[in-house]
């Protein structure tokens, strides 16, 4: 019975496969539709969090401040926020009744990022500061005493700290990418306006197109892979 | 003329701590100064405050004769340079490594390869611009530390511990270049050290620090010998033995350092004497060795600690002596802690004070 149903499973993978491969292929609308459309959404959450989120991190990471533990620990405790439960939260606010209806972002792309970036912001807080702390000092002492003024030193720590912030970028980009809560809540997978990756695998799955869930998902598997080799190149070259 | 540097009354607190405590010092042109004591003494947060990176709680800097403080701090730093215990490397080439300090100054960039090819050429580190630093030996590393520091050629070169834990090899290389910068280059060297025998053999002057106070103050020579006199000096200094000298027939002189040990050092010498062995050159073996040192001792290894590639042994032969051996003899001896050896020296190895 159980051998039965994993070779069940393997063909219906293998299947999904030749249909991933199909789709890609033949440039599926949809498909190509809910690709793009998570690339963007995701993109540009990474984005907006990136632009909040590193500047943070750095000061966290560089700086003495009153409440800079407490900080620190409010976004530690964020990295394993449930994204269902975070897009509970932005969907109380953002909805007709919420304290922010009136802007009527609900089931918008603009909310899903701003949802999105929200789900990302502490990764790329909480491991830029690490990686700006485990430099920090010896850095910024080396620098000065080779000559550097105070901002050519704190540009030095960045940059040596460079390769791990660009690896949480790319974490930030990828969980974005792969998380379903708040693209659900939010976007409301509407097709053509709010659909994207995930929000459609879980829909055909409960449809019953496995083959075209796996499909999708090895479009998702592909993108996230790509992306974290190329970041791992990257690296090696910030390093070189 | 100015010293090039004066520090008076300095003080500097950590929290409960009192790492410095009331020095007052002053450095002059073109000198090398050692910078003795053990670990804790407050060596590098001298450095560290005379680099300008770190303020002082109190006290007062003179630069040339000029007050530094506030904005003054970042000219200091260009014109003095410290090279850390600790060998912090950018992330990056050797080249830009050595380059880094001429580009935050906005060298033209022909000049800075010309002077980053000097620099490396001195250190014997030729031709390993392209190589990314960190993949570099212990030893390579501090090498590019330094290279990266004297590129700049700052008046005024503070190291802390430059020699510490590296190869006699590397150590060497490095203590050669202090001397070119300091002799061809006019550049004034100040080295924080608890070896005496690496650094402490090139400085002219000394001053040897002790819970953050300078204890004592004067020639490389008249300093040990002070330290050496007082008992907390013993344990802080390796291979440094006060002793009676009684001269030989052979034209040395035999010294009883006590602990029913005496040693045979070169030069008739009557009276009492500090004697200095550098752990370099204490040979170890198992077996009495068949040679012409005057000094063959029986002793226990009691200690046996890493120093980069090297390994030290703190030997109790009725005194306790250091040897610093490689690692693979190390291995090859099969030696541990409790093990019998046999430490063998020549007369002439012996400095005596």
């Amino acid at each position: 019975m159980i051998g039965e149903a994993c070779s069940r499973m393997a063909l219906d993978i293998l299947e999904g496969l030749r249909r991933a491969v199909e789709l890609i292929l033949s440039g599926d609308p949809s498909v190509l539709d809910a690709t793009l459309r998570s690339l963007y959404v995701s993109g540009a959450a990474t984005f907006l969090a990136s632009i909040l989120g590193l500047p943070i991190g750095m000061m966290i990471g560089s700086r003495e401040f009153p409440g800079r533990r407490l900080l620190r620990g409010f976004f530690n405790a964020l990295l394993g926020i449930p994204t269902v439960g975070l897009g509970l939260i932005l969907y109380l606010i953002l909805s007709r009744s919420g304290p922010l209806g009136a802007l009527r972002m609900l089931y918008t792309p603009s909310a899903m990022i701003l949802g999105q970036a929200l789900l990302v912001l502490p990764i790329l807080v909480s491991f830029t500061a690490n990686a700006v702390e485990n430099v920090e000092r010896e850095i910024k002492d080396l620098s000065k005493t080779l000559g550097a003024s105070e901002l050519q030193a704190s540009l030095t720590v960045f940059r040596e700290a460079l390769p791990s912030v660009s690896l949480a970028v790319i974490a930030g980009f990828n969980r974005a990418l792969a998380e379903l809560g708040v693209a659900l809540m939010l976007g409301g997978n509407i097709a053509g306006l709010t659909r994207v990756l995930t929000t459609t695998i879980a829909m055909e799955a409960t449809r019953g197109n496995i083959e075209l869930s796996i499909a999708l998902t090895i479009i998702l598997l592909s993108i996230v892979f790509v992306l974290s080799s190329a970041a791992n190149v990257l690296k090696e070259k910030l390093e070189g | 003329m100015p010293p090039l540097m004066s520090l008076r009354d300095l003080v500097k607190d950590y929290g409960e701590v009192r790492a410095l405590d009331h020095v007052s010092l002053e450095v002059e042109d073109g000198e090398t100064l050692a910078v003795f004591g053990p670990n804790g003494a407050g060596k590098t947060t001298l450095l560290r405050i005379m680099a300008g990176i770190e303020a002082p709680t109190s006290g007062r800097i003179y630069y040339r004769g000029v007050e530094v403080g506030g904005k003054g701090l970042a000219e200091l730093r260009r014109r003095c340079t410290m090279v850390f215990q600790r060998t912090v490397i950018f992330n990056t080439t050797v080249y830009k490594n050595v380059a880094y300090g001429l580009a935050v100054r906005g060298l033209p960039q022909n000049e800075v390869a010309e002077k980053v090819k000097d620099a490396l050429n001195l250190v014997k580190l030729k031709g390993y611009e392209r190589r990314p630093a960190r993949r570099l030996s212990g030893g390579e590393q501090q090498r590019v530390a330094l290279a990266r520091a004297i590129v700049l050629e700052p008046e005024l070169l503070l190291l802390d511990e430059p020699t510490a834990n590296l190869d006699p090899e590397t150590a060497s290389i490095i203590e050669e270049t202090i001397r070119y910068m300091n002799r061809e280059k006019g550049t004034t060297v100040v080295v924080a050290t608890h070896n005496v025998f690496g650094m402490g053999k090139v400085a002219e002057r000394a001053i040897f620090l002790m819970n953050g106070r300078i204890v004592e103050e004067g020639s490389v020579s008249d300093v040990l010998l002070r330290v050496s006199l007082k008992d907390a000096g013993f344990s802080m200094l390796d291979n440094i033995f006060v002793g009676w000298a009684e001269p030989t027939p052979n034209g040395t002189s035999a010294i009883d350092i006590g602990g029913g040990v005496k040693i045979e050092a070169s030069g008739k010498r009557r009276g009492r004497v500090t004697a200095l062995i550098p752990p370099i050159d204490i040979i170890i073996s198992k077996k009495p060795l068949d040679s012409s040192a005057r000094n063959v001792l029986k002793g226990r290894i009691v200690e046996v600690s890493e120093a980069g590639s090297t390994v030290r042994l703190k030997v109790e032969a009725g005194r306790v002596f250091t040897a610093q051996i490689t690692e693979a003899s190390l291995k090859e001896m099969k030696l541990n802690v409790g093990s019998e050896v046999y430490l063998t020296f020549k007369a002439s190895s012996i400095r005596l004070l």
